[in-house]
This record gives C-alpha cells, sequence and structure tokens, in this order.
C-alpha cells in the first residue's frame, strides 16, 4: 500500500497501463506539452512521445471520433475530455458511435477505450462549467459508466477500464483529484458493475457516488462518533452497469435509505436508486426513500449561491435524521445522549 | 392542501407541546407568519408558517403534546388534495391516534376510532404482520401521518427484540393515580420536567457515580472580591460573585487536568471522549424548572466576563428565552446550592459530561493558621465522577488545583 493522491493514482496507473501494453495511447486537448489542465498526464509526453501522447485540436466530436476508429482497429486508446460538460460536442460519436457500433455491426469490432473526464460544480466555473451530466451517458446501453470516489478505486476501476472491450466512461470529479488515500501496490483491476459497501451499518442506507460517496462515508464516520448512528455506506462505484444487489441487500438489513447526488434531483441516479429500492426491497421498506441533490438551477457563479445549490453536509444530515424519526428511531432509543 | 406537522426543535426533542395558537382555523397565513408557540424539552420556540395558505384545521389544541411529525394544523395551500373542508376531510380518519397526553380539553380531530380502513404502515411493517399474524388496528403509528413503522410493533415483533432499551424501564402505573386517602391532585409535566426526569433518572441509573469532597480556606478569595467589586463599583461595572470566581477556578482546573473534561460516549464505543474546549454548563433553579446554560470556552474568559455572560444566561433562563445553542455543548457542571446555606451537597452528573461539581456555602469557621486559632471563610465542594472514564485519584487531583487556585486567588485574575 502507498499513500497517494486521487490524481497521482491517475497518473500512476496510466503510465503503467502504458508500460504493458503498447496499444494504450491518450489523446486530448492539452494533455501533451501542458500536461494537462489537472495535471494526470504531467510527463506522460516526454516518457513516451508524440504517437502515444497526442495533443489534439479544440474539437471534442472529431478527436472522440478519431478515438473510436483508433480502438475498432485495435488500440486502446483514452481520451481525456477536460470536463464532462464538453462531453456534450462530442456526445453524438460516444451515444450513436461508441456505443453503439458493436451491436449494430454484429460484433464485427469492438470499441475498447476510455474516456477520462472530471464533473463537479463548486470551483465557480459558472453555469456550462459545472454539470454533472454522467446521467445522460448512464442512461446508454452500450457504454459503461464508472465513477470512482476513493485514490484505490480510481486505480482499480481505471486498469478495469482500460483493459475491458467495451467503451467506459471514467467519471473523475474536479473535488476529489487531491483527496489522498491508500492505494495498493499490485495491479488488481476492479469488477466493473460492483458497488462497495465502504462502511458496514444498521440504522440506515447511504448511497452515494463519486464526490458523493466520499462525503456520505465522512458523515457516517462523524454521526456514529457524535450521535452513535450504526448508519452503512454504499459507494456505488459503476453507474452502468448498476450493482442492484448490493443496494437491495443492504436496504434489506437496514429498511430505510437515503441517496446523494451531485447532480439535479429530477430523473436523477437517485430516481434510478430510489426504484431500485422499491421494486428489491419493497417489503422491507421502513420509510420512503429520500434523495439529497442539487438545486434545479443552472449552477450560480456568485459563491454564496454556488454553496446555496450544491447539497450540503446539513442537507444530508437532515435527511438522515428526517428518515430516521420517521421510523421512530430515536423515539425507541432511550439512551443518556439522545 | 398540506399538513403541518410538530417540527424537531432540537436533539433530543422527541415530543413538543403547543403552548399557543397564533392563528385560528380560517385565518391567511403569510410565509413566516407565526402559526403557533412550541414548547419542547428545552425552550418554547415559535413556529412559523414555510407555506402560505388559509389555516382549515387545527389538530392539536392548546397544550396538547404529541410527537415530532404528528400533524398539528392543516394548512390549503391551495394546490391539489382535498376539496372538502378538513373538518370533515377523510384524512383525519386515517390518522390513527393523535396523541395527546396532558390535553386538558379534548382534541377535537381526534380519529374516529370506529373506522379502521385506513390503516397506514410502512411495507416493512405490513409484511411482518402478515408474517407474524399481527392485528395492525391494535396498533398506534408515532410515523409522519401517523405511520405505523417497525418500532411500533414493539415487542410483539421479533425484529425489535434487537434493541434492547438502555436503563431500567419505569414499570406503567396501573390503576387510579389520584386517590382520596393521600389527597393527592395531578400536577402535569411540562416538557423541562418530563426531560429532567428521564435524562436524570438514566444518568443515576446507568453511570457509576462517586464522590470527592474537599474544602478550600477561601478567606483570601471572599477578600479578594470584595476589593474587586469595590473597583467594580466605582468603575460603574457589574460586582463578581463566588460563583463566577468558581468557574474560572473549575475551567483553569479542567484546563490543567483535561481528562476531567470528558465524555463516556457508550458501551460500544472504541474510544472516550476529551474535549479541547472547555465549556461550564451551570445549573439554575428557573421559574421553569432545573436548566443548565452554558458558558463556552469559559477557560480564556476573565472573572468579570464570566460575571457578566452568567447573568445574562440566568436572568434569561428565569424568563424562558434561552435558546438550544445556549444550553448544549458543555464539558461540566457546576451546581451551586450555597446561597440556601446548603453545607455540602452530591450531584447527579449531566451526561454525556464526564463529572458534575457541587459547591456549598462560605461559612466562617474556627481554623488553625500557625499555631493560632483564626476565624476563616471556608467551602466544601463534591466532585461527582463517572467511574467509567475518571478514577478516584484523578478526581483527587482535581480537587486539589482547584483548592490551590481557590486558595490562592490572584492566579484566578491574572
Amino acid at each position: 500500500m502507498t499513500l497517494m493522491s486521487y490524481r497521482q493514482a491517475l497518473h500512476d496507473t496510466l503510465r503503467s497501463e502504458m508500460l504493458r501494453d503498447e496499444n494504450v495511447m491518450l489523446m486530448g486537448e492539452e494533455i501533451g506539452v501542458f500536461e494537462g489542465s489537472y495535471k494526470i498526464t504531467a510527463g506522460l509526453l516526454a516518457e513516451f512521445g508524440e504517437k502515444r501522447v497526442r495533443d489534439t485540436p479544440i474539437a471534442e466530436e472529431g478527436f472522440t471520433g478519431a478515438a473510436i476508429g483508433a480502438a475498432m482497429l485495435g488500440l486502446r486508446p483514452v481520451v481525456e475530455l477536460m470536463t464532462i460538460n464538453f462531453s456534450l460536442i462530442a456526445i453524438d460519436q460516444i451515444v450513436n458511435h461508441a456505443a453503439k457500433i458493436y451491436g449494430m455491426f454484429g460484433g464485427q469490432a469492438k470499441v475498447p477505450m476510455v474516456i477520462r473526464t472530471p464533473g463537479g460544480g463548486g470551483q465557480q466555473l459558472g453555469a456550462t462549467h459545472s454539470q454533472n451530466i454522467e446521467l445522460y451517458y448512464a442512461f446508454v446501453p452500450g457504454l459503461k459508466v464508472v465513477a470512482p470516489s476513493t485514490p484505490a478505486d480510481a486505480k482499480a476501476l481505471m486498469l478495469a477500464a482500460i483493459r475491458d472491450d467495451d467503451p467506459v466512461l471514467f467519471l473523475e470529479n474536479l473535488a476529489l483529484y487531491n483527496t489522498k488515500g491508500e492505494v495498493p501496490d499490485h495491479d488488481e483491476p476492479a469488477i466493473i458493475g460492483k458497488a462497495k459497501v465502504t462502511r458496514e451499518g444498521s440504522h440506515l442506507t447511504l448511497i452515494g457516488y463519486s464526490r458523493m460517496a466520499y462525503v456520505a462515508k465522512k458523515i457516517a464516520d462523524q454521526l456514529a462518533d457524535s450521535d452513535h448512528l450504526d448508519i452503512e455506506v454504499v459507494d456505488l462505484c459503476s453507474l452502468r452497469p448498476l450493482d442492484r444487489e448490493t443496494i437491495i441487500n443492504s436496504v434489506k438489513k437496514t429498511s430505510c435509505a437515503v441517496v446523494v447526488e451531485d447532480d439535479w434531483l429530477t430523473y436523477g441516479i437517485g430516481a434510478e436508486v430510489a426504484a431500485t429500492i422499491s421494486d428489491g426491497a419493497f417489503d422491507y421498506l421502513d420509510a420512503p426513500v429520500r434523495r439529497v441533490a442539487m438545486a434545479e438551477v443552472p449552477m450560480p457563479y456568485a459563491k454564496s449561491l454556488e454553496t446555496a445549490a450544491l447539497p450540503s453536509e446539513d442537507d444530508i444530515i437532515k435527511a438522515i435524521y428526517q428518515t430516521l424519526d420517521a421510523i421512530g428511531h430515536r423515539r425507541s432509543k432511550t439512551g443518556p445522549h439522545d | 392542501m398540506i399538513d403541518i406537522t410538530m417540527p424537531r426543535l432540537s436533539d433530543t426533542m422527541e415530543e413538543g407541546t403547543i403552548a399557543a395558537w397564533h392563528k385560528q382555523v380560517g385565518d391567511q397565513v403569510k410565509v413566516g407568519d407565526i402559526l403557533c408557540e412550541i414548547e419542547s424539552d428545552k425552550a418554547t420556540m415559535e413556529y412559523e408558517a414555510y407555506e402560505a395558505g388559509t389555516l382549515t384545521a387545527i389538530l392539536v389544541p392548546n397544550g396538547g403534546l404529541v410527537a415530532i411529525g404528528t400533524p398539528i394544523a392543516q394548512l390549503d395551500n391551495g394546490k391539489g388534495g382535498a376539496t372538502a373542508p378538513a373538518a370533515t376531510a377523510p384524512a383525519a380518519v386515517v390518522t390513527p391516534v393523535v396523541e395527546v397526553v396532558s390535553a386538558p380539553a379534548a382534541a377535537p380531530a381526534m380519529a374516529d376510532l370506529d373506522d379502521r380502513t385506513g390503516i397506514i404502515a410502512s411495507p416493512l411493517v405490513r409484511r411482518l404482520a402478515r408474517e407474524q399474524h399481527l392485528d395492525l388496528r391494535d396498533v398506534r403509528g408515532t410515523g409522519p401521518g401517523g405511520r405505523i413503522v417497525r418500532a411500533d410493533l414493539g415487542q410483539a415483533s421479533p425484529v425489535h427484540v434487537t434493541e434492547t432499551p438502555r436503563g431500567a424501564a419505569m414499570p406503567m402505573a396501573s390503576g387510579p393515580l389520584v386517590d382520596q386517602k393521600r389527597g393527592s391532585k395531578e400536577i402535569p409535566f411540562t416538557p423541562v420536567r418530563r426531560v429532567i426526569a428521564r435524562r436524570l433518572g438514566e444518568s443515576a441509573s446507568s453511570i457509576p457515580h462517586f464522590y470527592v469532597t474537599a474544602a478550600a480556606d477561601v478567606e483570601a478569595l471572599v477578600q479578594l472580591r470584595g476589593q474587586l467589586n469595590e473597583q467594580l463599583a466605582a468603575l460603574g461595572r457589574a460586582k463578581v460573585s463566588i460563583n463566577d470566581l468558581m468557574i474560572r477556578a473549575c475551567a483553569l482546573a479542567l484546563r490543567e487536568h483535561p481528562l476531567i473534561n470528558a465524555s463516556y460516549v457508550g458501551d460500544n464505543a472504541p474510544s472516550m471522549l476529551v474535549h479541547d474546549r472547555v465549556n461550564i454548563g451551570v445549573a439554575v433553579a428557573s421559574n421553569n424548572g432545573l436548566v443548565v446554560p452554558v458558558i463556552v470556552d469559559a477557560d480564556v474568559k476573565t472573572v468579570s466576563e464570566l460575571g457578566a455572560e452568567s447573568r445574562d444566561l440566568v436572568s434569561q433562563a428565569s424568563t424562558k428565552g434561552l435558546s438550544i445553542d445556549q444550553m448544549s455543548g458543555g464539558t461540566f457542571t457546576i451546581s451551586n446550592l450555597g446561597m440556601f446555606g446548603v453545607e455540602e451537597f452530591t450531584a447527579i452528573i449531566n451526561p454525556p459530561e464526564g463529572a458534575i461539581l457541587a459547591v456549598g456555602g462560605t461559612k466562617k469557621e474556627a481554623v488553625v493558621v500557625g499555631d493560632e486559632v483564626v476565624v476563616h471563610h471556608r467551602m466544601k465542594f463534591t466532585l461527582s465522577a463517572d467511574h467509567r472514564i475518571i478514577d478516584g485519584a484523578l478526581a483527587a487531583q482535581f480537587l486539589q488545583t482547584l483548592t490551590r487556585l481557590l486558595e490562592n486567588p490572584l492566579s484566578l485574575i491574572i
């Protein structure tokens, strides 16, 4: 195990995969000479040369399409889209080509590519640069969408994504790049489509992914200390395929759930998770599933408004207590610290 | 049409009493209008409307005590739902029982108990009822809108057995509470009294208390206080009391013995908590019962600051103006009965704190100084400590430090 940042884990994994397989190559805006907007690709141009680390024009549709073609012919391109907001320029390539080619052409060509891209608000980047639109891709059969919340998962899922024969959208998060954690030294790819119980508990299931899985774990640990709550945290890790079994098993144990997400509430990932729980754990539910999400507005620029629009830790704690209150959790306790 | 429910106003609040309705049925309500005053376990707070509309029903009258989440009124916000007036709305029927413990008047919106068609229960409860042949008609729901949740199934449900309540439960009194032979009459519990009863009962039965008493020669302290007060009076400032000096002395002693400033947080917790901040609660016998306002960061405040702050809090407590915030976050409590002529006594720990100091009055006594018998003021105080985290020697060392500070009072004002 080595303690490192999420950023470093991504960098090191890209590098080790490039060393392992000469078909792995990188494409994106300013990833070479400038070493990437978020420095994930630092030093890789110098080490591997222009053929395998390609700086592209500001033309997402063009270079994403080029990567799809390269993947069909045997390379394993890893495309960096500077933020997920810019994926909208390339969405036709991703949704109508990368996701569909394998099925539409009877399995004649696979598209083993990775699209790396960070989402996340809270950096005062304005409405068009602060979105969490991974849902658009998680919606599409033919794509895989993964969203690691820790440096260790970033490594394991990147290994899995590069080695997977399907196109994988790899969601990073601006607020997670500097977070640190222990990362295994050996290369053990994750299984795409498996969620993780990052904290076992019995009182309530708290579900999130990407930054919100990190926040959920933090809040659960904090409430264990301050309020003796025993909250189970589920990190989805993968949005498509979605690990419904882990979600359902957790709620069967706790009988209630809160889903937290950085994107908008309506039609969101949380809605899919809530429907999953309703399908699979209905007879175990003691309270309705609550969702905590961003305010339904284009992200404001002003810091105060941006903070207010994002789901806060207080919002999550409030939802947890509303749910626990609804099932009489506190009323049935008589400990001296309640 | 929306239900207005009993809000949770503090961490420890489980139920609330309607102190007074400010709006009547039929009144127009604007966002921000005060709907009613709600008495929680700690304070009375105004409950503002979050939505505008017409108040169509008051489900819990003045004085009514209900669990949080219970509907207390209905508001017609002009959106969807019932077209019939709330007084006859079937929604009132499916609310199984509005629990009104100490309401003097009959609740007008009590559910029609004969109509059992509309039992509201969570899916989990319905499954358990099916599997275990439970009759939900006999179960009172305490969830939102009267929903029956697992916790309401009580011992009838095997899944509930895992939740063993802590502490000894009081057996429910059976038979008439009031009898002529004893000439008794009922005084309804206020929420404050209810919380005192529950918390102190739990503290006394679950915390292994032990008591250590010490006495200090406070002659110098009494004289210093006299000098201080002369100067403060000359400056037109408020005087300091012996208790203010005691708060200061305790704060400094807690700094020296941080392990007293600590909490035992449960049998399953992997650790105890030691608090960095010294927040001292001062037990106050107010008109509304025992309350403990907290002076935060007492260790970094001067004696006159502590005096001013505790005087403010005490006067606020008597007028019932203390907010939840002013009564939470304490790490140690002082209870002083010296003003009643009490020499010494013991106090019950205020959880989750680790210790409480019971302070007696200053009293002139004959003491031997050198080889002479002189008359000096003396004071006794008793520390009650939680033996799960504090041992006798530590408690004794704390009192030693406290005695030293009180006997050398200049150290309190520098």
